[in-house]
């Protein structure tokens, strides 16, 4: 039974969390960033930052820490071992854990106390901002290519044998 | 140099790129 809450259940939470965190990121990066480039010509963006950005980034920073933590409860007692690979059945998760937890820390420590100064949640003079711009964009940039190698060394690590042939 | 982040193509190309490092990193740990 505690194998089907953590194993089980505590795996269809970390997806469902992970779907709704890179889900997001990937609005962000494919739709939300060129839409507002291209709104900023014709200055129809006001509707994207007050009532679409706020809201989005509400789900995805929150979804990041559910997926870190159902992560880490999946884990359970493998946690030091993926961490600081002490196992070679734990080499592939703990890359995966490594990517996701630099990507939480991109998430909470710049990207949205960047974004609550673009979107004047929090007093800035226009030279902060800009720079906030270019942080908060550096850094969701970033996760985005390290979603990449993140993704694929989730799906490894449940089959190790076919992804590394041991 | 331009930052490959600036553009989406260089975020996925340079995401691929890193992917394949740690694999062969990984495979190379796993021998």
């Amino acid at each position: 039974m505690m194998d089907f809450i953590q194993l089980g259940i505590g795996r269809w939470l970390h997806i469902i969390s992970g779907v709704m965190w890179i889900g997001l990121l990937y609005y962000f990066n494919f739709v939300q960033v060129p839409a507002l480039a291209d709104a900023g010509k014709d200055g129809t963006g006001a509707g994207i930052t007050k009532h679409v950005a706020p809201r989005a980034l509400f789900w995805f920073r929150w979804a990041a820490v559910a997926t870190w933590l159902f992560g880490a409860l999946l884990l359970g007692a493998g946690f030091m071992k993926a961490f600081f690979f002490m196992d070679r059945a734990f080499y592939a998760i703990g890359i995966g854990a490594w990517l996701g937890t630099i990507m939480l820390f991109n998430v909470w420590v710049l990207i949205w106390p960047n974004q609550q100064k673009i979107l004047g949640m929090k007093p800035a003079s226009d030279e902060e901002k800009a720079k906030a711009r270019r942080v908060a964009f550096l850094a969701s940039r970033t996760n985005t290519a390290l979603s990449i190698p993140m993704l694929f060394f989730m799906a490894a690590a449940g089959h190790q044998g076919i992804f590394f042939g041991s | 140099m331009k930052n490959p982040l600036d553009s989406l193509w260089g975020t996925v190309i340079s995401g691929l790129v890193l992917t394949l490092i740690l694999y062969n990193i990984v495979q190379f740990a796993l021998r």
